[in-house]
């Protein structure tokens, strides 16, 4: 087991979420890829944990990591309704009320 | 020294005085200075033209002399009822004690005087018997001289000498303020009136301040170099005030001369103080200086040449024969400058540098036990002059300009016999009756636009009774008629030569004045009468103005109005004649002689005690005094009186005779005999010396050089006995060398003043022409190119700067946010995943960066 291999692993993940941040109009889709990123970090956080040994266990970071994106899905889920609710779709391209 | 001086009254005890305005003295110039400056600066915004400015500062100044006046008496007063145990004597050993005197000079109050061991507060035997001694010596008197009070501080050091800064008053300081500033307080009310009106006022009164700042810095100097400093002041002011209606070519020519002369003569005074400085090892201090002269550790012979290069500066400034030709030009003028500075204060700077630096000529020029020097005889040569040349004169200012050389020369020539508080108190004297006869002048001449007697004036005692009445009294105070002051202070002069003894069989102290004595006595004469001429012609007889009225057509209206009956001058020109002539009755008071009618010696000798510094001082020689005389004063009396008869008889009687309007006897003597008419012509062209000095008609260069010759073989004859008594040579090889001596200083002299009238007259037109052209041409072409130039700079910056640089950036700025915002807005689409997409290839690039720099 080598460090490398985890780091590929939250890379891949990375990237994926990043492209569906990038990339999908679905804002549920974004959501999620938002989670992916989320984890990737996590991985990240926890090989580096087990693998370099620290004072405070890697997993604290982890978990309060996982606990704030349950919020934020939430609060992002909340928006995603909120403007379903006012436009009846949920296309990110069609959500240009900032633009100049 | 000379052991014919008798030991000075108040023994060799001395108490340092003290006081707030003691010290504090430059207060009073500094006043003066800051009221020319103000006027200078305000003057003309000021609704009299700054006049109430010179008035207000004058006043203080007056009132801040008396005070200090009041604070010297008090201080002699309490000096001279020193006992042992109230007073801090000062060690009678002058040359240990005045460097001492001079570094604790800034703390005295703090250090007081100097302990010194005639048993103060100590019962110890060697104390106690000097006590003894000493009070046996004093019959049981305790009185001590006040010393002068010194405030310096170090200007400056070089070379191991501080130069210093400061104050130095006593007596005779604190004399010449109170003169001083009333004399200036006066003329300044009075010429409000008299040049109201005038183009140059404000300048005009500015000058009067500079010019009473001047004189009194220079009476108030502690050392010899701040009295250079006001010397050439008062010179400056002198020259600005003479030439004050300089549109006029004579006025500015006397201006000229007026300054010419001074400057012939300052060559002596800076020649003579730095000859001073190094013979006193290198002090500059009056103090210094007098007590090292007097303790015998400065070197006779440089004392000699000293005193006889300040000799040449008082013989300019004062108005002494054969520099005295500057005075009667001087009157060109405006009449209260010719009575505050041609009369009253300025020249008397001469007399004032002689008696401050008394002990320097006292032994420099063997006063004490000679029988004739220098001093004493170009005094006594300068009062013949003056009042013979007094006679010949119409123009009334230049009698009295004449009648000051006169009495100048009295002072100068009490100085040289050794009558130095006859001198002082003689100034102040003159000073009062002087300043009341220019003024009244004045007056006269202010209601018949002309100072000629013959022609314009006459009868003006029915016009001018005021004026009329205190002129009268400044004559009789200046003729020296019992009891005005004039009287007291001539009486003085000629006790103090000593040479009444002579004829009274006495071998006196120092009798061997008696030439002085009898050249005073004519002088006394000459006064009575020519004053006595100046009253009929002035006020007496019928009125001769107004003529030009009957020569030309009455067709000009103008001359009406000029020549009109003149009438009394106002009340800004009556009121000072008024004080004047109160103070000239009275202050002859001041010093009655000892003894006088059995008065109490509180009331006697009042000013000699708080003016004449005692020899115990250290800084002041051992003087004798004269012991006044009945007889000596009745027959000066009946001199005077005789001389007034005679004139009265001439002129009252005779002319008057012979026509009420007349101003001469048609057949006088002077038509009858050869003789006379020849002294006339000769007083006419005024002893020929203004001729020897340009060297023009009718002398010519021959007769210019035979009168050379005379007066430098007499001046010659002068520095000869001079040389004689100071050097104890021969008399004859003394006499010789003095001649040739004198022969070459007057041929020095004359050919400076020639070549310097002649360059002066040659250069000036081409220099006025020249400092117009630069005026026209540089200053103003400067200033209105400055103008010009700044406009074009303020139009440069307006239109480059403000609009371009600053009204510039602040559109550019606002023409840039609005095209930065243009531009902006386009990135703004509303998009998040846009936005997304640039933040993470921020990230990615500033990640990049990172791996890169680390």
């Amino acid at each position: 087991m080598y460090l490398i291999q985890f780091l590929i692993l939250s890379s891949l993940l990375f990237c994926i979420g990043v492209y569906g941040v990038l990339a999908r109009r679905n804002a549920v889709l974004v959501l999620m890829s938002i989670e992916l990123i989320l984890n990737a970090v996590n991985i990240n956080l926890i090989a580096f944990g087990a693998f370099n040994g620290a004072a405070i266990p890697a997993e604290v970071f982890a978990l309060f990591i996982i606990a704030v994106a349950a919020a934020e899905v939430g609060v992002g889920l909340a928006l995603v309704l909120t403007i379903y609710r006012n436009s009846k779709n949920i296309d990110l391209d069609h959500v240009d009320l900032l633009k100049g | 020294m000379s052991t014919t001086y008798l030991a000075a009254e108040a023994g060799d005890l001395a108490v340092q005085a003290s006081g707030f305005f003691l010290e504090n003295v430059w207060i009073i110039p500094a006043i003066m200075a800051s009221s020319f400056a103000i006027i200078l600066g305000f003057g003309k915004r000021m609704p009299r033209g700054g006049s109430e400015i010179g008035i207000a500062a004058v006043g203080i100044c007056f009132v801040l002399a008396l005070m200090t006046a009041g604070q010297w008496i008090g201080q002699v007063n309490e000096a001279a009822n020193c006992t042992p145990e109230t007073c801090d004597y000062i060690q009678d050993d002058h040359s240990e004690d005045t460097d001492d005197r001079s570094e604790d000079a800034d703390d005295h109050s703090d250090e007081g005087a100097f302990p010194v061991d005639i048993g103060v507060g100590s019962a110890d035997g060697e104390s106690a018997s000097a006590l003894t001694a000493f009070t046996e010596a004093k019959e049981g008197s305790t009185s001590a001289a006040a010393v002068a009070v010194l405030s310096e501080r170090t200007w400056w050091s070089n070379g191991g000498i501080d130069f210093t800064i400061g104050t130095m008053v006593d007596g005779l300081t604190v004399t010449l303020l109170v003169v001083v500033t009333l004399v200036s307080m006066l003329v300044h009310i009075y010429s409000t009136d008299y040049v109201a009106g005038d183009r140059r006022f404000t300048h005009y009164f500015g000058f009067l301040s500079l010019f009473t700042a001047a004189m009194l810095f220079f009476v108030t100097s502690a050392n010899v170099l701040q009295m250079i400093v006001g010397w050439e002041l008062v010179g400056v002011c002198s020259f600005a005030l003479i030439g004050h209606w300089w549109e006029e070519q004579p006025n500015s020519d006397a201006a000229l001369k007026a300054f010419l002369t001074n400057r012939v003569g300052d060559i002596g005074l800076l020649i003579g103080m730095i000859i001073l400085f190094f013979a006193s090892n290198e002090k500059w201090g009056i103090i210094e200086i007098n007590a090292g002269a007097i303790d015998g550790t400065t070197s006779h012979t440089l004392l000699l040449i000293a005193s006889l290069c300040l000799l040449a500066a008082v013989m300019s400034k004062s108005g002494q024969f054969f520099l005295h030709t500057w005075l009667p030009d001087a009157m060109a003028g405006p009449t209260p400058v010719s009575a505050l500075i041609h009369a009253a204060t300025m020249v008397v700077a001469g007399v004032y540098l002689i008696a401050r630096l008394y002990g320097v000529f006292f032994n420099g020029l063997s006063i004490g036990g000679s029988s004739i020097n220098a001093l004493a005889v170009i005094g006594a040569v300068t009062t013949l002059v003056g009042a013979s040349l007094a006679f010949v004169q119409d123009d009334i200012k230049k009698v009295l300009a004449y009648s000051t050389i006169s009495q100048l020369g009295y002072m100068t020539l009490a100085l040289g016999v050794g009558a130095w508080t006859a001198a002082v108190f003689h100034l102040t004297t003159h000073a009062l009756f002087k300043a009341c006869l220019f003024l009244g002048a004045g007056s006269v001449s202010h209601a018949v636009h002309s100072f000629d007697m013959k022609k314009d004036m006459g009868g003006m005692r029915k016009f001018m009774p005021t004026t009329y009445k205190t002129f009268l009294i400044g004559s009789i105070a200046l003729a020296g008629l019992p009891p005005l002051a004039g009287f007291w202070s001539k009486d003085e002069i000629l006790a103090g030569t000593g040479g009444w003894g002579f004829f009274e069989g006495k071998s006196h102290a120092n009798g061997a004045y008696t030439i002085m004595l009898v050249m005073g006595m004519i002088t006394a004469a000459m006064t009575a009468a020519y004053m006595t001429r100046v009253m009929y012609l002035t006020f007496f007889g019928e009125f001769r103005g107004g003529h030009h009225d009957d020569s030309h057509a009455t067709d000009d209206g103008h001359a009406d109005a000029l020549h009109d009956d003149p009438h009394e001058s106002g009340p800004r020109i009556l009121w000072p004649l008024r004080i004047l002539a109160g103070l000239a009755v009275v202050a002859g008071l001041m010093n009655l002689p000892k003894g006088f009618l059995g008065l109490p010696s509180g009331w006697t000798l009042r000013f000699e005690h708080y003016v004449e510094p005692l020899a115990a001082t250290g800084y002041f020689p051992k003087i004798s005094h004269a012991d006044p005389s009945w007889s000596l004063a009745i027959f000066s009396t009946l001199v005077v009186a005789g001389a007034v008869g005679v004139a009265y008889y001439y002129y009252f009687v005779r002319v008057n005779a012979q026509s009420p309007s007349a101003t001469e006897l048609v057949n006088g003597p002077t038509e009858r005999s050869g003789l006379l008419k020849a002294g006339h012509t000769m007083l006419k062209n005024r002893y020929y010396l203004d001729h020897i000095y340009d060297g023009g008609e009718p002398v010519g260069a021959a007769g210019a050089s035979a009168m050379g010759t005379i007066f430098g073989a007499a001046a010659g004859l002068t520095l000869g006995f001079s040389l004689d008594n100071g050097l104890n040579q021969d008399f004859w090889p003394s006499l010789v060398w003095g001649a040739l001596l004198g022969l070459t200083i007057f041929t020095i002299v004359t050919a400076a003043l020639r070549s310097g009238m002649g360059i002066a007259t040659v250069v000036k037109r081409p220099m006025a022409n020249a400092a117009n052209w630069v005026h026209e041409n540089i200053i103003d072409a400067a200033v209105d190119e400055v103008g010009k130039n700044s406009v074009k700079t303020a139009d440069a910056l307006y239109k480059y700067i403000d609009q371009g640089v600053i009204d510039g950036s602040v559109n550019a700025a606002g023409r840039g946010s609005q095209g930065a915002g243009g531009e902006l807005r386009r990135w703004s689409t509303g998009k998040v995943q846009q936005y997304a997409t640039v933040m993470f290839a921020g990230a990615t690039l500033l990640a990049g960066l990172l791996i890169i720099v680390i």
